[in-house]
């Protein structure tokens, strides 16, 4: 199980002190399905990385399975059996899709037949990439697979997944929601997804809102949705004539 | 022929050596000739006018190999070699060099290698080189590798380069000159730790159309050590050259990487791409959410990035 309580992240720029994270509070229990999502800027990954250690909250605590680790170091949570994927992979020069899967497995003996499983997984033809560099020869959408891929070849506990959708073509979407699903099904692994695609949010047991470095709502999937689907349908930019300056937003 | 361990280190360091070789071989220690064979293709001489040898392989061999590893426990030893290697048309063999110094005492061993290449048309070269250096002493470790090819019509020759610790002090020196078709790829792979240092200077000349130059450096340089990287892709003729330079830098280290095309034909075409820089933040975060401290996963990386 997992539980965040007051959890708070606050930083300094310039004598300006912003909130990116509000006193929040959750509890996920063993074996479910999470899904996180709300607007830009509005804390997501920033919660999902303090999970890992990736960023050090400024208040409050992180129990995993009971155990407080809050001041624990990135290694050490791993060791417990946290992972997390990355919105933007890292690239290797010299590192090889196997080497990867095989730091993620603890296995450096992984056979060809287990790298091409989890491969096959993120609709990767394994026999392509296995001995091929993690470096700028591999598309953006490629090196995000295999950052997947990585994942699925952990040993079990919580895994975060940072909008793995994002980059990913039409054909690798399906295979990916598909793999999610049955990784679901066998109720091995506790799961956070940061998604905003509703056929990731479908997969989901809860949903958790986050805005303004808070948890804005959280429930069921069947009760959120109609939330989302309301708040998401309203907006009066979006109405033809409203007059506004579209901008892009990252 | 018996041998001390640290001698059967250094062939196995050097050369991939656990036994006598397969084939034609030299094995050169403390600056005597230690054992040879010549088989009926390859042909080992002790040269008359310096010290050295000359290896003849005859037109037409093909998948066999030659190993000509140097070996120094002596502390205080100093020798310049010349080895020459006249290789007939329609070759393909791998050829197998390196020295390795074991230095226990307080004097300087140093060994200095002229390797000169002629390759004859549409043959293939393998030349693989390492250098490595160990010992206890205070006497420094000095290896200063001059590599001359000339490359006839249609001829290759792949250059792999290896130099992982242990030499306080290198210059390294090669020249390949391409005739028409000819392709050389030289890789070359350094790390320096301490206060080693270590100069690597080419000159590939692309000198018949259609000539194909390739360079890829890779290096790490740690603590205070200090390297410095001038490779020049010379286009005398309508050919291809690239240079690609890669460095990580660690502890208070220094790289100088200067990379220069110059194109003396106006159908040349010449690419170089260098970069220097700490290794990334992201890349270590990433192996560690995998479970590795930050050392081991400092460790996969630069095992990656020089492999």
């Amino acid at each position: 199980m997992l539980e965040l309580k007051g959890l708070s992240y606050q930083v300094e720029d310039g004598g300006v002190s912003t909130d990116i994270l509000r006193g929040i509070d959750l509890t996920v229990s063993d074996n479910k399905f999470i899904v996180i999502t709300g607007p830009n800027g509005g804390g997501k990954t920033t919660l999902a990385k303090s999970i890992m250690g990736l960023v050090q909250p400024t208040g409050g605590q992180i129990l995993w399975n009971g155990t407080d680790i809050t001041n624990l170091s990135i290694t050490e949570r791993a060791k417990l059996g946290i992972s997390y994927g990355f919105q933007q992979p890292s690239r290797f020069k010299g590192l090889r899709v196997r080497d990867l899967l095989e730091l993620a497995s603890g296995n450096r003996k992984l056979t060809r037949d287990e790298c091409c499983s989890y491969l096959n997984r993120v609709g990767l033809c394994a026999a392509d990439y296995i001995d091929r560099e993690m470096d700028a020869s591999l598309s953006g959408g490629e090196v995000k697979r295999i950052e997947i891929a990585t994942i699925l070849a952990r040993p079990g506990g919580l895994l975060i997944f940072d909008e793995p959708e994002a980059g990913i073509d039409l054909w690798s979407f399906a295979k990916l929601t598909e793999t999610f699903r049955i990784l679901h099904g066998r109720r091995e692994n506790t799961i956070i997804v940061i998604s905003h695609q509703e056929r990731i949010i479908d997969l989901a047991d809860e949903i958790v809102m986050i805005s303004g470095g808070q948890v804005a709502r959280h429930g069921p999937k069947e009760e959120l949705m109609v939330h989302i689907m309301t708040e998401t349908g309203g907006c009066s930019f979006l109405q033809p004539g409203a007059g506004c300056h579209q901008t892009e937003e990252g | 022929m018996a041998r001390t361990k640290a001698e059967i280190d250094l062939l196995r360091e050097v050369a991939d050596l656990e036994g006598t070789p397969k084939g034609a071989y030299n094995i050169r220690k403390n600056g005597k000739l230690d054992s040879r064979n010549s088989t009926e293709n390859i042909q080992i001489v002790t040269k008359e006018d310096k010290p050295g040898i000359d290896i003849y392989i005859k037109p037409g061999t093909k998948r066999q190999s030659v190993h000509i590893p140097v070996i120094i426990t002596e502390t205080g030893l100093d020798e310049l070699v010349y080895n020459d290697f006249h290789i007939g048309a329609d070759c393909d063999v791998v050829i197998v060099a390196g020295c390795g110094i074991h230095n226990d005492g307080t004097k300087k061993s140093q060994h200095d290698g002229v390797h000169t290449f002629y390759v004859g048309e549409n043959s293939k070269v393998q030349y693989v080189e390492k250098h490595y250096g160990e010992g206890e002493g205070t006497g420094e470790r000095i290896m200063n590798p001059e590599t001359v090819v000339y490359l006839e019509k249609g001829a290759s020759i792949q250059l792999d380069t290896t130099q992982l610790r242990g030499v306080d002090s290198t210059k390294r020196y090669t020249k390949i000159v391409a005739k028409e078709d000819a392709e050389a790829v030289v890789t070359e792979k350094l790390l320096t730790h301490g206060r080693q240092k270590a100069t690597s200077e080419m000159d590939i000349y692309l000198a018949g159309e259609g000539a194909t130059g390739r360079v890829i450096s890779r290096s790490v340089a740690q603590d205070d050590s200090e390297q410095v990287f001038y490779p020049r892709m010379i286009g005398d003729a309508p050919g291809f050259g690239h240079v690609q330079c890669d460095a990580i830098l660690m502890g208070r280290a220094k790289i100088q990487s200067i990379p220069a095309i110059v194109a003396n034909d106006p159908d040349a075409q010449l690419v170089h791409e260098a970069a220097i820089g700490r290794i990334a933040g992201d890349q270590l975060l990433k192996l560690m959410t995998l479970g590795l401290t930050e050392e081991e996963a400092e460790e996969e990386i630069l095992n990656g990035f020089l492999r």
